[in-house]
C-alpha cells in the first residue's frame, strides 16, 4: 500500500506547488504528506469544480498544480473542464476509483462507471493503472503530458489498489 | 415598488464603480473578471493584459483567483464578479476562508439579477446576503456598499489593506451596451502569463 509514495515522488519531481483535493480514503496518506510539505500548498476544496478553476489560476500565476479526488468528484467538474480546454490550461488529476472492484455501495456505481466516458467526452486524456508497480511511471507520464505536453489528463487509480471498504457489513 | 425591483433604484452604477477600481488598482493589479457583465465593465474601464475575463466557467472566478493569489503572494489579486456568478460558487468562499491569502480582494457587483439572460432576479433580490456568507466562512474583512463614501473605503480595503476581503457592491440593475474583451481563451491566458511572467511564460 505504498504506491502513494510514488505519486508523491512524481509530484515533487515535477515541481508541483499546489495540491488541491476533496478527500478520499485512497488519497489520505498522500494528502497528509502534501499537507506536511512546506514547499506545497495543500488546499481542501468544498467541491471538485473549484479545484479545476484553482489549477487554472495557479498556472496563470506560474505554478504547477494537481487535483486529488475520488471518481464521484469527476461528475462535479464537467462544465468547469471547458475552462481548461478552451484556454489550453494544463490539467493533471489523480482519481481514486469507486464502483468497479468489490464495491459495497451501489450509490458509487453510476459515477464510477461513468468516470472515464465523462472525462473523455470533455477531451481529457485518460490513463488507468491497476498494478502498484506502475503507479510511479504512470504518474510521471501524466504530469509530463500536462505541463510539457499542455494537455488535460487524468490517471485513474483502480479500486483494486485500495483496501476493500465495507463499513463493517 | 416591490422589494424585488429595488435594484433599479440603487445609486451606484457598475461602469462608474469599475472605473474607480481600475484607477486605484493601476497597471500592476492582477484581475479576474467573472461571467459576464463584470467582463464588459472592466473592458469599458480599460482592457489590460493582466485582466483575465471569464466567458464561461460560471462559479469559477473566486477559486481561479485563489490559485493565482497563492501562486503570486507578492502581487495584489482582485476578483470582480457578479452576484449570480458568486452564488454558483459559494463554497469557494469557505475555501478562501481556510487559505486566507492577504493579497486577495473579492468585489461582487450585485445588481440582484442574471444580467445576460433577461434580468431575472437572483437569490440576493430575495434573501441571500453574500457579505454575511463570506463572514460566516471566516473572511474577516467584509461589507456591503451602497454609497460613494462606502465605495471609497471598500476599494481601499480590497486593494490596499491586508485581505482577504469580500465587498458586495450594490449596483443598479440596468442593461448597458456590450464592451467585449477578446474571447479566445488561449490568447487571454497567454497574454496574461506573458505580461506577468515574461519569457518564463513560454513552455
Amino acid at each position: 500500500m505504498d504506491w502513494w509514495k510514488d505519486i508523491y515522488a512524481a509530484i515533487k519531481e515535477a515541481d508541483v506547488k499546489q495540491v488541491v483535493y476533496v478527500p478520499d480514503a485512497g488519497h489520505a496518506a498522500l494528502i497528509d504528506a502534501c499537507t506536511a510539505d512546506n514547499d506545497i500548498i495543500a488546499v481542501p476544496l468544498t467541491t471538485e469544480e473549484e479545484g479545476i478553476a484553482m489549477l487554472a489560476g495557479a498556472w496563470l500565476g506560474g505554478q504547477r498544480g494537481v487535483m486529488l479526488m475520488q471518481s464521484s468528484g469527476v461528475g462535479n467538474c464537467i462544465n468547469m473542464i471547458s475552462l481548461m480546454r478552451t484556454c489550453r490550461f494544463p490539467l493533471a488529476t489523480f482519481v481514486t476509483m469507486r464502483g468497479q472492484w468489490h464495491e459495497f455501495n451501489p450509490w458509487q456505481m453510476p459515477m464510477g462507471q461513468g468516470t472515464e466516458p465523462a472525462l473523455k467526452a470533455m477531451d481529457v486524456l485518460v490513463e488507468s493503472v491497476e498494478d502498484p508497480e506502475d503507479v510511479g511511471k504512470q504518474s510521471a507520464a501524466i504530469l509530463h503530458r500536462a505541463y510539457v505536453g499542455q494537455q488535460s489528463t487524468a490517471l485513474l487509480l483502480h479500486q483494486r489498489l485500495m483496501p476493500v471498504k465495507t463499513f463493517g457489513k | 415598488m416591490g422589494t424585488l425591483n429595488r435594484a433599479e433604484e440603487f445609486s451606484l452604477q457598475r461602469r462608474d464603480v469599475a472605473k474607480r477600481i481600475a484607477a486605484v488598482g493601476g497597471e500592476n493589479l492582477l484581475m479576474v473578471t467573472g461571467l459576464g457583465s463584470t467582463n464588459w465593465d472592466f473592458t469599458a474601464a480599460g482592457d489590460r493584459d493582466l485582466i483575465f475575463p471569464l466567458w464561461g466557467a460560471m462559479g469559477g472566478a473566486v477559486p481561479l483567483a485563489l490559485g493565482l493569489a497563492l501562486a503570486q503572494p507578492d502581487r495584489r489579486v482582485l476578483v470582480a464578479t457578479g452576484d449570480a456568478e458568486m452564488l454558483m460558487g459559494l463554497g469557494s468562499l469557505a475555501t478562501v476562508g481556510i487559505q486566507a491569502p492577504v493579497n486577495l480582494g473579492i468585489a461582487v457587483f450585485d445588481n440582484e439579477r442574471y444580467g445576460e439572460t433577461g434580468m431575472q432576479t437572483t437569490a440576493t433580490a430575495h434573501k441571500a446576503d453574500i457579505a454575511a456568507i463570506a463572514s460566516g466562512c471566516g473572511i474577516a474583512v467584509t461589507g456591503t456598499v451602497r454609497t460613494e463614501d462606502e465605495l471609497d473605503a471598500a476599494i481601499s480595503s480590497l486593494l490596499e489593506q491586508p485581505g482577504p476581503a469580500v465587498f458586495v457592491i450594490k449596483v443598479r440593475a440596468e442593461s448597458l451596451p456590450f464592451v467585449l474583451p477578446a474571447k479566445d481563451g488561449a490568447h487571454l491566458k497567454d497574454r496574461f502569463r506573458l505580461a506577468l511572467l515574461g519569457d518564463a511564460a513560454i513552455v
